[in-house]
Parts: structure tokens; C-alpha cells; sequence
């Protein structure tokens, strides 16, 4: 269980957000609203650990993140605004070396199959810099279908994907929340996923 | 892990070598025993400010496109990654200017022994160069002019590394011993295999933040 408490961002002497509180349990979904520049990537980055919250805390399993430090990276799985995808490796590289960084050996068939599910078939073998947006950003999203993480937190994940892989990455996250899952996400778009529990935080 | 990356820069970074250190003789002329005075000295800078030339690069790509945040948030230990990139920078710009340093050596009528010597000064020396270059390219990632302030923060640090490899060089061509010049770069090597990728780590975060 991931829990956010009195939470504070500033950002170049500007407060963002004050007294911010949540909690996310085993198969619940964190939407995250708000306009741009309101604190939705910083507040990912303070959840991930990558940012010290300016007041506050937060806890996984009732330890403060800083402290569990790799022992709360092994449950978390992060895709940020920049995906990490590398010009000059193919989409299969792409995959199998985020994958290793996670701590999870996949095989090339393993690399393969995901990226086929995820719409890519016939271009694993090509390099990232001849991929679209889109191409790219799946390229980055065909991670989720092999981690085993208990956390994922997706910042904007569906930007620049079309209407099949919109529909394949809800699929997929009703699929891990039901699992008993939990995911933090922040998206423009309006997704229906059907989970136990969805809260909504808007931040303004 | 991390060295699977494919660096056209490997070639920059020789042929900078190459042409600096090919440059004195020329300008000089073939006066022998000018030139194999300075010999040690001129090889070793140029092995500096070629090796500085790359470290620019070395977070700074993977802090454009986000590869730096799935580092920082990777389930194995940051100073460990870190030494991972250390060892590929070395890879790919210090080992080449090592393999090269004898041959372009003889364009400045280095002996035998001598050659032997700086090889072996650079293949100790070379290894400090890009762990401690590490540690300035952690700090200054994300700084606008990263690129000379990194020179700046990292050069007279690299002196000392200097005075021992190009001393060990000189020592050998006088005819004395280099045992002492040896030891002291053996011992840099192990303090900063030790330090300098926990401190890159740190560096790292103190960045991103």
C-alpha cells in the first residue's frame, strides 16, 4: 500500500501543491488530473522517489520510500514523460536492455511476442530512430506486458497512440488491477477502466 | 549492459589523439632530442583532452531521453550502473589511446623501453581518467555549458595522474627507475575504484532532482 501524506511540492520558489493526502491499495487505480504545470510530473517523480517531497512523506508497506530505497524500486515500474527509447538500438534492443535495467532477464522470444501484442510485428528489427511517436511510445508501453512489478506509474501514457493500442493498454491495466494491482496514472484523455476502486485527485 | 551502444565517437576520440600528438613533430621539426623530451609529456595531455573530449556525453544522452530515470529508479544499485558506464567510457575512449600510444610513440623516437613504459602508464592512467570524469559529468549534467565547465572541474584533477604518467615515462628514458611513479598510479586506481562510482551516484541524484 502506497500512502501520501501532507505532501508538498515547490517548484523555483513557486508552491505547487500543499497538504496533499492519498493512499493506493492492492487493486486501485490513482487518476491524477489537473492543467498543465499544475504538479502532475513532479508529483510521479516524488511517488518514484526521484524528487524529495519538500514537506511530507511517503510510505510503501509503512516504510518511508527513501529508506526501502531498491527494495521499493523491485516493486515499482516508472514510464515518464521521456520514454528512454535509444536512435540507434532496434525495438527489440529497446525493450530487452529496460527490461534488464528492471531486474528482469527476458529472452529475445519473450521481447518478440510482446512487442507483436502490442502492434509492432514486422518492425522489431528496425532501429528507433525510423519509428514514429507513436511506434516509440509502444515500443516503451510493450514493458508493462512483461514486468512483474506491484506498482506502475504512468505518466501520460496514452499520448500519440491510436485508438487500438488505447483500447489494448486499458485492457491491459484492468487486467493488472484485477489482479490485484495498483496503478497511478495522469492522462487528459478519458479512459473508463473498470477497477474495484478509482480515485480521482485534482490538482489546481 | 550498459556498453551496448554504438559510438562513432570512438573514432572522434582516436583520431583527436592522433592529430594532436602527430601535430608536434611537425610543428617542432625533427629535431630528435627536443622531441623526445616532450614526448611523454605531449602524449599524455592529448590522452587527457581526448578522453575529456566524450564525457560530455556520457549522461548527458541518457538524461535527454529519460534512460537516466529508469537508472535512478533500477531495482540493482546505482553505484554499480554507474561503474558499468565508467568501464564502457573507458571501453570505448581510454583502451584505443592505449592500443595507439606506441605507435604514434615512435614518431618521437621513444626507445623500447620507453614505449613499454607510457603503454603502461596509459593502460593504469587512463582508467583513473574516466572514473573521475564521471564524477564531473554527473555534476554538471543538466548545467548549461556543461561541456567546459566539466574541463574546468575536471582538468586539475586529472594533474596528478599527469605528473606520475608522464613522470614514469621520463624517469624510464633517463635511465631510472619507475617503480615509485607506478605504485602511486596503481594506488589512484584502486582509491578511485572505489569512490568515484559512489560519488557519480550521488552526483546523479543531486541532479535529477
Amino acid at each position: 500500500m502506497l500512502v501520501a501524506t501532507k505532501l508538498e511540492c515547490t517548484r523555483g520558489g513557486h508552491v505547487l501543491f500543499t497538504d496533499l493526502n492519498f493512499s493506493v491499495k492492492s487493486g486501485e487505480l490513482l487518476q491524477i488530473h489537473g492543467p498543465n504545470g499544475s504538479g502532475k510530473t513532479s508529483l510521479l517523480r516524488m511517488l518514484c522517489g526521484l524528487t524529495q517531497p519538500s514537506v511530507g512523506k511517503i510510505t510503501w508497506n509503512d516504510s518511508n520510500i527513501r529508506s526501502l530505497g531498491e527494495q521499493y524500486y523491485s516493486c515499482l515500474t516508472y514510464l515518464g514523460h521521456m520514454i528512454g527509447i535509444k536512435d540507434d538500438l532496434t525495438a527489440v534492443e529497446n525493450l530487452s536492455i529496460s527490461c534488464a535495467l528492471a531486474g528482469l532477464e527476458v529472452d529475445n522470444k519473450m521481447a518478440l511476442e510482446a512487442l507483436q501484442q502490442i502492434g509492432l510485428k514486422g518492425r522489431e528489427n528496425l532501429l528507433a530512430r525510423v519509428l514514429s511517436q507513436g511506434q516509440r511510445r509502444r515500443v516503451s508501453l510493450a514493458r508493462l506486458l512483461l514486468v512483474k512489478t506491484k506498482l506502475w506509474i504512468l505518466d501520460e501514457p496514452l499520448t500519440a497512440l491510436d485508438v487500438v493500442a488505447i483500447k489494448l493498454i486499458k485492457e491491459k491495466l484492468e487486467w493488472f488491477l484485477a489482479q490485484g494491482g495498483m496503478v497511478i496514472l495522469t492522462t487528459h484523455q478519458d479512459i473508463d477502466i473498470s477497477a474495484t476502486a478509482i480515485h480521482h485527485l485534482h490538482l489546481n | 549492459m550498459l556498453a551496448m551502444r554504438r559510438q562513432a565517437d570512438v573514432l572522434i576520440t582516436l583520431f583527436f589523439f592522433i592529430i594532436v600528438v602527430s601535430l608536434f613533430p611537425l610543428g617542432v621539426g625533427p629535431e630528435m632530442n627536443i622531441l623526445r623530451a616532450i614526448a611523454p609529456g605531449v602524449l599524455w595531455v592529448a590522452a587527457l583532452l581526448a578522453s575529456m573530449l566524450s564525457l560530455g556525453r556520457l549522461f548527458s544522452i541518457d538524461y535527454m531521453d529519460g534512460t537516466l530515470e529508469q537508472l535512478l529508479i533500477a531495482p540493482s544499485p546505482l553505484f554499480l550502473l554507474v561503474l558499468g558506464k565508467m568501464i564502457s567510457h573507458w571501453l570505448v575512449s581510454g583502451l584505443p589511446l592505449v592500443l595507439m600510444a606506441p605507435i604514434l610513440g615512435i614518431q618521437y623516437d621513444l626507445s623500447l623501453e620507453a614505449l613499454g613504459v607510457l603503454t603502461l602508464s596509459l593502460l593504469i592512467g587512463t582508467p583513473i581518467l574516466s572514473l573521475i570524469g564521471a564524477i564531473g559529468a554527473a555534476l554538471t549534467l543538466g548545467v548549461r555549458g556543461g561541456g567546459v565547465l566539466v574541463s574546468l572541474l575536471v582538468l586539475p584533477l586529472y594533474i596528478p595522474i599527469l605528473i606520475f604518467g608522464a613522470g614514469a615515462v621520463e624517469a624510464s628514458a633517463a635511465g631510472l627507475g619507475y617503480d615509485a611513479h607506478f605504485s602511486l598510479l596503481g594506488a589512484f586506481l584502486l582509491v578511485s575504484l572505489v569512490f568515484a562510482p559512489w560519488a557519480a551516484a550521488a552526483s546523479l541524484r543531486i541532479s535529477m532532482e
